[in-house]
């Protein structure tokens, strides 16, 4: 539905932006840390430990300018350790990184976000006790009324403000938030958070946007829209690094994914193919999984699985479950979640 | 029981001295509690350092009343530098366990045997005020106006420190006004919901925290100010935890995050505090009360006024001047 709309009003500026970007990655080999034409942001060996676990060990990794670059990889990746690195929320015990060619190791983040390089936040941090408009009107950069001195003098700031205002109410407009512009953002829905979220990110005026999880906690309705939006941000000409659980999605939108694993990057490549590459399956799954097996080993799984079947129809028609019972791996593995 | 007398004090106290320097000490600790979420539990300090700096200056230092003032002023923003600088970058509960014991080393400085020749130990300083009454425009004499039969009026020196302390917290509240409608009270407002995303918004958080903890502390410390002037004293001990606590109550009492909330919540308090103990006074006195005498009714008030506290929170938590869907949100999160 959102892709109909954005396509009626940006003309064919989308298939030439997708096209571009995917162009770009066409002929690169699949490896780890393979150089990109036009890299936005370049990492070398940034590393993070905390005592003896070693959460990030990047040795090399560049982002394509213009794309919508994935970050992906099994629980306790480090993905989101290295997101902080790189944006200034944490600090990395060694490595250099540049920005559109500025070093960036060490810089603190509000320093970050004035570069250019905005993030966002897995559990979405919606300043629950300002209005709507009010967390929009935050996110935008140099403001006169932001100094002590001035902001007592308001005829300082107002056409500032009414600016401000107006390019924030576009954004809401945009993310349809526009009814909710007065309410208290604390009184928003999870995925309505995520939205907010992301259009005051826009606000910073960023040219590569960091979304950590944007569709974690997020019902499905809104899951369509919200992958609407981050196809608008590289039509808009900003470069997206996400990081995502939701292999679909990754599939849906993103032009390159970066996978890493136990804290290192292991494979690169376009996301029609990552999830068969060998690197990948065996770091999802675990290695030798489908190594051969002999034929005494085969015969026990073959016994051990019979045996798990019948004991399965003995208890099927034997006793009827208690009603408590039957949801309760259910939520155990939401829990897992 | 003498009812004139009740009704008189109690209307004299919601304009009273104490009255103007809880204020002026919780307008103070609102931009830092309020509005930013600082957990300041050192306000008294403030105070403390505004008042020592006046007095010690004056009557020590045999220096002019106005450079007692700027003494105090500069103590109290060095006070708020030294706390700030070690504890704004670590979490909020750092702050509330530095400051409130920064402001117990302040007091115990105040009151040490060592330094009696110039703080005086712990009777204090006194005879620094005369500065500040040599400007007393009120020709000596009662002002005010009779209420029908109930009589409510000040001295001319009390009178003075009134309106002082009046035109302050007009001006303080007036400041807190435009800074909180401006960008830089937004920043604030948004420190105090989550620091990393206004990071990740590309505001500097340690500054605004510092620039805020400055902002409240020298409001605060012309509370400091108007105790020493109001009594013509200052002890050591009036700065101690418990009067940063009642001005706490006072601010949560009249709303926090709202700009006359801390003006509102100080007049109440002092309000219920005088008519309790008079009544119960008056009441004991006239053999009303047969389970008290007049030396406990002194306890007894603080025990009520806490009660009525109580009641108050759990019955309207946001406060007088409170916005009930706030403190919804509150709950949720």
């Amino acid at each position: 539905m959102h892709d109909a709309e954005t396509t009626a009003t940006t003309g064919g500026g989308i298939a030439d932006r997708k096209a571009a970007a995917l162009n770009a990655f066409k002929d690169l080999a699949r490896d780890p840390g393979v150089p990109k034409p036009d890299p936005i942001l370049v990492v070398d060996n940034v590393v993070r430990r905390f005592g003896g676990l070693t959460a990030v060990e990047v040795n090399h990794v560049e982002v394509q300018r213009g794309s919508i670059t994935a970050l992906i990889g099994p629980n306790g990746a480090g993905k989101t350790t290295f997101f902080n690195q790189l944006t200034g929320f944490d600090t990395a015990d060694s490595g250099t990184w540049t920005f559109n060619g500025r070093p960036m190791n060490g810089v603190p983040a509000h320093k970050v976000a004035r570069a250019g390089m905005v993030r966002t936040f897995q559990l979405t941090k919606a300043l629950s006790r300002l209005t709507v408009l009010e967390n929009m009107r935050l996110g935008a950069q140099q403001q006169k009324g932001e100094n002590f001195w001035r902001a007592l003098i308001p005829s300082f700031w107002r056409d500032q403000e009414e600016e401000i205002t107006q390019r924030a109410e576009e954004l809401l407009v945009r993310f349809k938030l526009d009814a909710k512009r007065d309410d208290f953002a604390g009184s928003l829905s999870g995925g309505q958070r995520k939205l907010l979220e992301m259009a005051r990110a826009l606000m910073v005026g960023p040219e590569l946007v960091m979304l950590d999880e944007p569709m974690a906690g997020v019902n499905p309705a809104l899951t369509q829209s919200l992958l609407g939006h981050v196809k608008d941000l590289r039509e808009q000409g900003m470069t997206v690094l996400f990081v995502e659980h939701d292999m679909d999605m990754v599939r849906d939108i993103s032009d390159w994914v970066i996978v890493m694993a136990q804290g290192a990057v292991i494979a690169e490549g376009p996301p029609s193919t990552i999830m068969s590459d060998e690197r990948v399956i065996d770091a999802y799954l675990g290695a030798h999984h489908d190594a051969p097996l002999s034929e005494s080993e085969l015969e026990a799984q073959l016994q051990e699985a019979e045996a798990a079947l019948e004991a399965e129809i003995h208890e099927t028609e034997g006793t009827t479950p208690a009603p408590g019972s039957a949801p309760e791996p259910e939520t155990a593995e939401e829990r897992q979640k | 029981m003498d009812w004139i007398t009740i009704i008189s004090t109690t209307i004299k106290a919601a304009v009273g001295v104490e009255t103007v320097l809880y204020a002026i000490g919780a307008i103070g600790l609102n931009v830092h509690f309020g509005y930013t979420g600082l957990l300041n539990f050192g306000q008294a300090a403030f105070m403390g350092v505004a008042g020592y700096g006046l007095a010690v200056t004056v009557t020590v230092m045999g220096l002019p009343f106005w450079v007692g003032i700027f003494v105090g002023l500069v103590a109290a923003v060095i006070l708020a530098i030294l706390l700030g600088i070690p504890t704004l970058k670590l979490r909020a509960d750092y702050l509330a366990i530095v400051t409130i014991a920064a402001a117990e080393i302040v007091r115990l400085i105040f009151r040490s045997v060592q330094f009696k020749s110039v703080f005086g130990g712990s009777d204090g300083q006194r005879g620094f005020s005369d500065g500040f009454y040599a400007l007393n425009p009120y020709p000596e004499g009662e002002y005010g106006f009779n209420l029908g039969p109930v009589p409510l009026l000040f001295g001319h020196r009390t009178m003075w420190v009134l309106t002082v302390g009046w035109i302050l917290i007009a001006l303080f509240s007036f400041v807190v006004y435009l800074l909180m409608k401006s960008p830089w009270g937004r920043v604030l407002k948004a420190i105090r919901e989550d620091e990393d995303a206004v990071r990740s918004l590309g505001k500097s958080v340690f500054s605004y925290k510092m620039q805020a903890l400055v902002l409240g502390g020298v409001i605060g410390c012309f509370g400091g100010f108007i105790y020493g002037l109001g009594y013509a004293s200052v002890q050591p001990d009036v700065f101690g935890t418990e009067t940063t606590f009642y001005m706490y109550t006072m601010l949560i009492l009249g709303g926090a995050a709202r700009v006359l909330g801390p003006v509102l919540g100080s007049m109440i308090f002092w309000v219920l505090l005088v008519l309790f103990y008079n009544v119960m006074t008056e009441a004991v006195g006239a053999g009303l009360i047969t389970f008290l005498d007049t030396n406990q009714v002194g306890a007894m008030r603080w025990i009520l006024v806490g009660l009525g506290l109580i009641l108050l929170l759990i019955f309207r938590p946001q406060g007088i001047l409170g916005d009930k869907r706030e403190i919804a949100i509150d709950a949720r999160r």
